[in-house]
């Protein structure tokens, strides 16, 4: 098994809202809590394991607005495993999540140099280092209904960008939208061979303007260009 | 990436502790220059270990969680950090049964002194070496993921070490004659690579923005980096230093860390000046150099995470 998640580019919004179920499903869980430092000051920061940037590609008007939730890609060659050298971090035979031992873990920082997604951060609190684990303590978690046993940040994600499965069996959703929609994983010449994909978006306008066109080229009654003239003048 | 003093201390200091080791075994083994007495091999090995130690010391305090410390030797077979903790410890017990060989055996030590002197010397050449694969090992990092690295760090261990060993010959009121030319040897050797790293580091390359995020075509461009007052990442990658700046330190660097020192040397071997000052001089300028050198070496390395929080290039 190889188990990951996967974005649909053309579905996220950029909410936040998965960042905010899986801090507040992990800080309780096996690498809690997820420290905050200062939450009530001036400048409040912490550890997350997901993190969701905004970029803008090309430029207007013909651009798109493309929001990237990251959190660790549970690399098939995952350097972060290979350099560390207490143990701590690791790498699961069964089904490939690469987890953290925090009694092991000494905070020298060097996997977290090794990592290229920024995946992994140091918990000032503990001292040691922090990642997602693919919410290995609810997915086989059999006290849940089977619907429950979900990546808490794929259970909340109001439109459904994110997918969780088993990229190792070709029938799986996740290896069957990765067909369909042309799957990209991150920096892949770097070799890490990272298990999330990214379902890039489809190419279509992002909202339908021929009604809009039509009536622009419509019959230019009077009262329409009278219309039309106080539009432009209420405009200026 | 953040320039850590911890780290910069450590290299340094266990740096040229190790290649002054390595040094004393060569030129005591094979006489380079006038014989050594065992009370002058003593304090260069004494100064070798006591520099090592203080390094190894330095970077335990790298460490967040330093309890855990005694873990890092777990994985030797994969980490070259793990390798380096192992080897370092092996060298010590070699060292010292050398130095005891030494100064037990006076001017003729025995054969198991010279054996464990040049075990020594090669866990230290093993251990120097681990310290720069550390970093080269580094895929993230273009400006260390690169051989000239642990070359790097093997020549500046070796050349300040031998910019100790000729002070310590120095003040022992030895002329260390074949052992300034060598020092003088080792320093242009390293001042050279460094010239041709820097040169190396210069050149753009590595993915783009636009490749880090899988969009190419259309130029990409950060609108919202997604979190409000700086977090791990930025406190540990966000760190860069402008190219006026960069200049300014990479001439000191290298003017103070190999170019004095090598003039300095010259000066000495040619007797003119008095020695014990140009030897004081010759320490303290090759020092200040390799800080700075080591301070810029952290501070350029640029982690491509950088390209998610917006920059275009690494
Ligand atoms: S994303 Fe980073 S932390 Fe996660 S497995 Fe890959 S290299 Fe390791
Ligand atoms: S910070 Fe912890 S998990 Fe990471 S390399 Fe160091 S010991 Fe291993």
């Amino acid at each position: 098994m190889r188990l990951g998640l996967m974005i649909d580019v053309d579905n996220c919004v950029g909410c936040h809202a998965c960042a905010v179920a899986c801090k507040s499903w992990n800080t309780s869980g096996t690498t809690g809590p997820l420290t905050d430092y200062m939450p009530h000051g001036e400048e409040p920061s912490g550890v997350w394991f997901n993190r969701i940037r905004h970029y803008e590609v090309g430029s207007y008007p013909d651009d798109n607005t493309v929001n990237l939730p990251m959190s660790c890609f549970h690399c098939k060659d995952a350097d972060c495993v290979t350099v560390c050298p207490t143990g701590a971090s690791w790498k699961r035979e069964e089904d490939g999540i690469v987890l953290v031992d925090q009694d092991k873990c000494m905070g020298c920082n060097l996997c977290a140099w090794a990592c290229p997604y920024g995946a992994r951060e140091l918990d000032r609190a503990s001292g040691t280092m922090k990642k997602c684990t693919l919410c290995v303590d609810r997915i086989y978690d059999e006290a849940l209904p089977p619907e429950e046993r979900l990546p808490a940040c794929v259970i909340v994600c109001p439109t459904h960008a994110r997918l969780f499965g088993d990229y190792d069996d070709p029938d799986s959703e996740v290896s069957r939208r990765s067909r369909e929609r042309n799957g990209y994983v991150m920096l892949p010449e770097l070799g890490y061979e990272p298990t999330n994909q990214y379902l890039p978006p489809r190419s279509r306008p992002a909202i339908p303007i021929d009604e809009l066109q039509a009536r622009r080229q419509g019959p230019s009654t009077l009262p329409e260009r009278l219309r039309r003239w106080v539009n432009r003048a209420i405009a200026r | 990436m953040k320039p850590a003093l911890s780290l910069i201390l450590f290299t340094v200091s266990s740096g040229a502790g190790l290649g002054l080791f390595m040094l004393l075994v060569l030129v005591n083994g094979l006489g380079i220059g006038p014989a050594m007495a065992p009370g002058e091999v003593m304090a260069a090995g004494i100064l070798a270990l006591a520099l090592t130690v203080v390094g190894l010391v330095s970077s335990t305090l790298h460490l967040a969680n330093p309890r855990n410390a005694i873990k890092a030797f777990n994985r030797f077979r994969s980490s070259w950090l793990s390798r380096e903790g192992v080897l370092s410890l092996l060298f010590f017990p070699f060292a010292l049964a050398y130095l005891v060989g030494v100064w037990s055996g006076g001017d003729a030590p025995p054969a198991w002194a010279q054996g464990a002197g040049i075990v020594a010397l090669l866990l230290a050449a093993a251990t120097v070496f681990s310290t720069g694969m550390i970093y080269a090992s580094l895929k993230p990092i273009r400006q260390w993921h690169n051989p000239l690295v642990p070359a790097g760090y093997l020549l500046m261990g070796l050349a300040t070490g031998g910019v100790l060993l000729s002070a310590v010959r120095v003040f022992g009121g030895a002329a260390p004659g074949p052992l300034t030319a060598l020092t003088a040897g080792l320093l242009l050797a390293g001042g050279l690579l460094k010239l041709i790293y820097y040169f190396w580091i210069g050149r753009p390359a590595g993915p783009t923005l636009n490749a880090a995020i899988g969009f190419t075509g259309r130029r990409a461009h950060l609108l919202d980096v997604g979190h409000g007052h700086g977090t791990f990442l930025t406190e540990e990658f966000g760190h860069a230093i402008g190219p006026r700046a960069s200049l300014v330190l990479r001439t000191f660097a290298l003017v103070a860390g190999f170019l004095v020192p090598l003039l300095l040397l010259i000066a000495l071997g040619s007797g003119d000046a008095s020695p014990m000052v140009l030897g004081v001089l010759v320490v303290l300028s090759a020092f200040a150099g390799v800080l700075v050198e080591r301070w810029l070496f952290l501070v350029e390395g640029r982690h491509v995470v950088n390209l998610y929080h917006g920059a275009q290039r690494t």
